[in-house]
């Protein structure tokens, strides 16, 4: 059985990372020339720890499936990235961005690594400003703060709503500054496909290359995955389309353990689904809700006509709103944690309070603040978002209230990780949205980023060094090896399986058939019977995949829909493990909710008894159930108690 | 309610770098209004695929227009007839019954096809490679609020810094000038104090970059700042002249 080593410092809470670093091993700078690190993935973490390497003195390769490293879905994140700067004098502290991560994800994730990303936090705000990010600055010269949920303070650093895409081209300039020097080489249009290990270390990857269709490997001394999330298990997500898990699913089938797949996050203020034809769904930032109020009808016959479309939501008075979050919630009020916020929504429009013809729509009103601030004000804040909803929408939200409706958006599960970022398997790390490591069960507004660029900045910078000094001596790896044409035939025959199949739909049409499950039984409200037959129709899914899929075009060519085909494959795998870790944690916590386990006032009841642990799930085998392996997570500094978001 | 559409969608299609590409007619039929660009060619390659075709190749990732993957002539423009958006952003409600539709991929020498509609653009990360960058490394640099920056100036530089790379100044300039693309980068750096030092050097290693690379030279006709899906200015292309020329002086 897989042995479980956190690796969590000695010392208090406060001391532990110093601790760390002081007794960590280094590597010294005529050895680290000699090492070789494949960084896969340039989104925040990756992106930002390959440039890190390349400066510190490392041989980088960095992989990416994109044209150009700054197109990783980093770059659409809007809203802003948080940091215990309290520059706002709100209160704000390390301790206090620590605690409430904590409460935010629910009380289940690792106090000592939370504690790091809210140490570092403040560093990353002044790298970014130090490369030359321009964040959004008051009229004396300082950098301005906004709130996002689960927080009562301003500690959310923003530009404009496209904060993830300057935080993006700040890592991507100190990227490019590193393969102008020499220090990273850049391949782009390549995917990994296989992970390649010698004697139980991880020593290189088997790529795609998209342009020619041919298989290439690459050895190193170790691997850095920067792969991003699994959100588009669901098919329709917030992520971009190219978004996908098969490099974390190659890695878990190699035997890296996958912790607390279930954590999946659905944001609530999306643009809600308008048709079958829909290939994506777009956020409106959470940054809406420091202004914006969200309410549906307080009468059904309102409702009604508004489905019907014989009312429209600015007819509907005032004394017949129901702000719902202001009304469940007076402490938090529309700045309620998103897994609150989107239940809520549900629990409206499943009583039959939605605002669209569908039932499935909420308002996110901006009447109040554009009466209190003048539409100006509400134009400079907000305005980049409001033109995006009007783009897809053809609707004003200067004149009406915006519709919204829960989508997903994030996954808070990933590979399993140390505290040094290493997962279950020697030299092979994960980093942001790829790891499970800091957001527990469900993740704040605004910490996606800083947690990227805390793994790749801050953290793996020290700690990769802590492995690689004892490899020193190690040579570069030939990859005419064995282990290297074994894990590439590996890939060549899952490829000619696929390409062998020839039947009658279409990867597209089978992954949203997938994705359909996974929202109907997987989705926001769980239940046994739900995930019991959840799971049987994906395995309906995956014998339609492996038996009747149509691929065109040929196998070692430019070949977007085997693409397409390879990630929906692993998509299958996830959405199996996502429900089988769903159906096994038999509470509910965070954005995992169990209908079962809920409060009389239907909020989520954990059961810290006998489920405060990370769930890793070890691979078994093709169509075998996953072993589940716990790591419990003890709480030496917090006190573990019911969230509580209303006083 | 939406309206629906029928049209004929004329798509380029070019086997590879080297081969010969030629326009191919698809007649589109019930495309709703709500359906974006990239969905309707979703449609019709969904309708390829189940013909046993092969699906046409375009850029597309984020689809919510801040990747700039996606980099189609529609009718002619770049990102389509319509301003200020990129072609994920625009939607089907823009055209009509009866329509032919015209989509091509970006034509530039400095970007080769690589197959129908996607291009070859890693131009622009050399240029940034070059110089696009503040020469810091990570670490511990002083506190975020220690040196001062004015609300106009980090307005500007963050407009300049909008830019998303997808290449439609240079599809637009009857040159082939990535004067737009370049000059939004050095302006963002040139008027921050952090990349302020550098200025110059910076300047002179993209523009020189820019010219090896094969892109033409700018004569002011304006076309990348209509075409700009993000609005950038040919004002930022001034400053960049500005700071050229005072690099050249100096040396």
């Amino acid at each position: 059985m897989t042995k479980i080593d956190s690796k969590i410092p000695e010392g208090q809470l406060a001391e532990k990372w110093s601790n760390y670093k002081a007794h960590q091993k280094l590597v010294n700078p005529s050895n680290k020339r000699r090492l070789d690190i494949i960084v896969v993935g340039t989104g925040l973490a990756g992106a930002s720890a390959a440039a890190s390497f390349g400066e510190m003195g490392f041989n980088v390769l960095n992989f990416c499936i994109q044209d150009s490293p700054r197109r990783a879905h980093s770059i659409a994140a809007q809203g802003g990235i948080n940091a215990a700067k309290n520059y706002q004098n709100d209160g704000d502290s390390i301790y206090r961005l620590f605690y409430d991560t904590i409460k935010g994800g629910d009380y289940r994730s690792r106090e000592a690594n939370v504690y790091r990303l809210a140490e570092v936090s403040n560093s990353i705000i002044d790298q970014c400003v130090a490369q030359g990010v321009p964040f959004a600055r008051d009229y004396g010269g300082t950098l301005d703060n906004r709130s996002f949920g689960g927080a009562q303070v301003s500690r959310t650093f923003y530009a404009k709503g496209q904060t993830g895409q300057q935080l993006l081209l700040g890592a991507y300039s100190a990227l490019s500054r590193q393969i102008h020097k020499g220090s990273v080489k850049l391949y782009t249009r390549y995917e990994m496909e296989n992970l390649v290990i010698i004697d139980g270390r991880t020593r290189g990857i088997i790529v795609r290359n998209l342009v020619t269709g041919k298989l290439e490997r690459f050895a190193a001394h170790a691997v850095v995955l920067a792969t991003g999330g699994y959100g588009n298990t669901y098919f329709l997500s917030t992520n971009a389309m190219g978004c996908n898990c098969s490099a974390a699913i190659s890695a878990y089938k190699k035997g890296a353990l996958f912790a607390n797949p279930s954590y999946v996050q659905i944001h609530p203020t999306c643009i809600p689904v308008h048709g079958d034809k829909q290939s994506k769904l777009t956020l409106m930032s959470e940054s809406l809700r420091n202004d914006g109020r969200i309410w549906v009808p307080k009468n059904l016959e309102d409702a009604k006509a508004i489905q019907e479309g014989k009312m429209k939501g600015d007819e509907i008075k005032e004394e017949d709103r129901d702000y719902y979050l202001e009304r469940r919630y007076p402490a938090f009020g529309n700045l309620v944690p998103r897994d609150v916020a989107s239940r809520a929504a549900k629990e409206r429009c499943d009583k039959g309070f939605g605002v669209n013809p569908t039932g499935l729509a909420v308002f996110l009103d901006f009447s109040e603040p554009i009466a209190r601030l003048g539409e100006d004000v509400v134009r400079q804040r907000y305005g980049n978002l409001f033109q995006m909803y009007e783009e897809i929408t053809n609707e004003n939200p200067y004149k009406t209230p915006m519709m919204i409706y829960p989508a997903i958006h994030y996954t808070m599960g990933g590979l399993w990780v140390d505290y040094e970022l290493q997962t279950s398997i020697k030299g092979l790390f994960a980093l942001g949205e790829c790891n499970f490591s800091d957001h527990g069960a469900n993740r704040l507004g605004a910490s996606a980023l800083m947690q990227g660029l805390a793994d790749g900045y801050f953290v793996i910078p020290f700690t990769i060094q802590n492995y690689l000094s004892d490899q020193i001596t190690v040579p570069r790896f030939s990859t005419d090896l064995p282990e290297f044409e074994v894990a590439e035939k590996e890939v060549q025959d899952k490829i000619e399986k696929l390409m062998s199949i020839q039947g009658t739909e279409s990867t597209d049409s089978i992954h949203k058939k997938l994705g359909n499950i996974m929202w109907d039984f997987v989705g926001m409200g769980r239940t046994k019977e739900g995930l019991t037959e959840g799971l049987k129709q994906l395995a309906e899914v995956k014998k339609e995949f492996w038996t009747n899929v149509r691929i065109p075009g040929a196998k070692d060519d430019q070949n977007t829909e085997l693409e397409k085909a390879l990630r929906v494959a692993d998509f299958i795998e996830m959405g199996h493990l996502i429900a089988y870790d769903a159906l096994n944690r038999n509470e509910s916590c965070g954005g995992h909710f169990r209908e079962e386990y809920q409060t009389a006032e239907g909020e989520a009841k954990r059961d810290d008894e006998n489920y405060s642990y990370v769930a890793c799930w070890n691979y078994t085998g093709e169509d075998k159930e996953p072993e589940l392996i716990k790591e419990e997570l003890n709480y030496e500094f917090v006190k573990v108690q019911t969230r509580n978001y209303k006083s | 309610m939406e309206k629906v559409i029928n049209f004929t969608l004329k798509v380029w299609r070019q086997r590879g770098p080297k081969a010969q590409g030629a326009f191919e007619s698809y007649q589109m039929e019930d495309i709703t209004g709500d359906t974006s660009f990239l969905e309707m060619l979703d449609i019709l390659n969904e309708n390829l695929v189940s013909e046993g075709k092969e699906p046409v190749v375009f850029d597309h990732d984020c689809r919510e227009g801040i990747c700039g993957m996606c980099s189609l002539y529609v009718n002619g423009h770049p990102h389509g007839p319509e301003g200020g958006v990129t072609t994920c952003q625009s939607f089907m409600r823009k055209f009509n019954e009866g329509d032919t539709i015209t989509v091509e991929p970006w034509r530039s020498a400095a970007f080769p096809v690589i197959r129908d509609l996607m291009v070859d653009r890693s131009a622009f990360d050399e240029i940034m490679q070059a110089g696009g960058y503040v020469s810091v490394n990570t670490g511990a640099p002083q506190d975020s609020n220690a040196i001062l920056i004015s609300k106009e100036v980090a307005d500007v530089a963050m407009d300049a810094a909008s830019c998303i790379g997808c290449g439609a100044c240079v599809a637009a300039c009857k040159n082939g000038s990535a004067m737009l693309f370049v000059s939004s980068k050095v302006t963002q750096l040139a008027l921050l104090p952090q990349g302020k030092v550098e200025a110059a050097r910076r300047a002179k290693a993209m523009v020189a970059k820019m010219d090896e690379l094969g892109f033409g030279n700018c004569t002011n006709t304006r076309a990348c700042e209509a075409e700009c899906p993000k609005s950038e200015t040919i004002i930022n292309i001034a400053k960049l002249n500005r700071e050229f020329i005072t690099a050249k002086l100096q040396d």
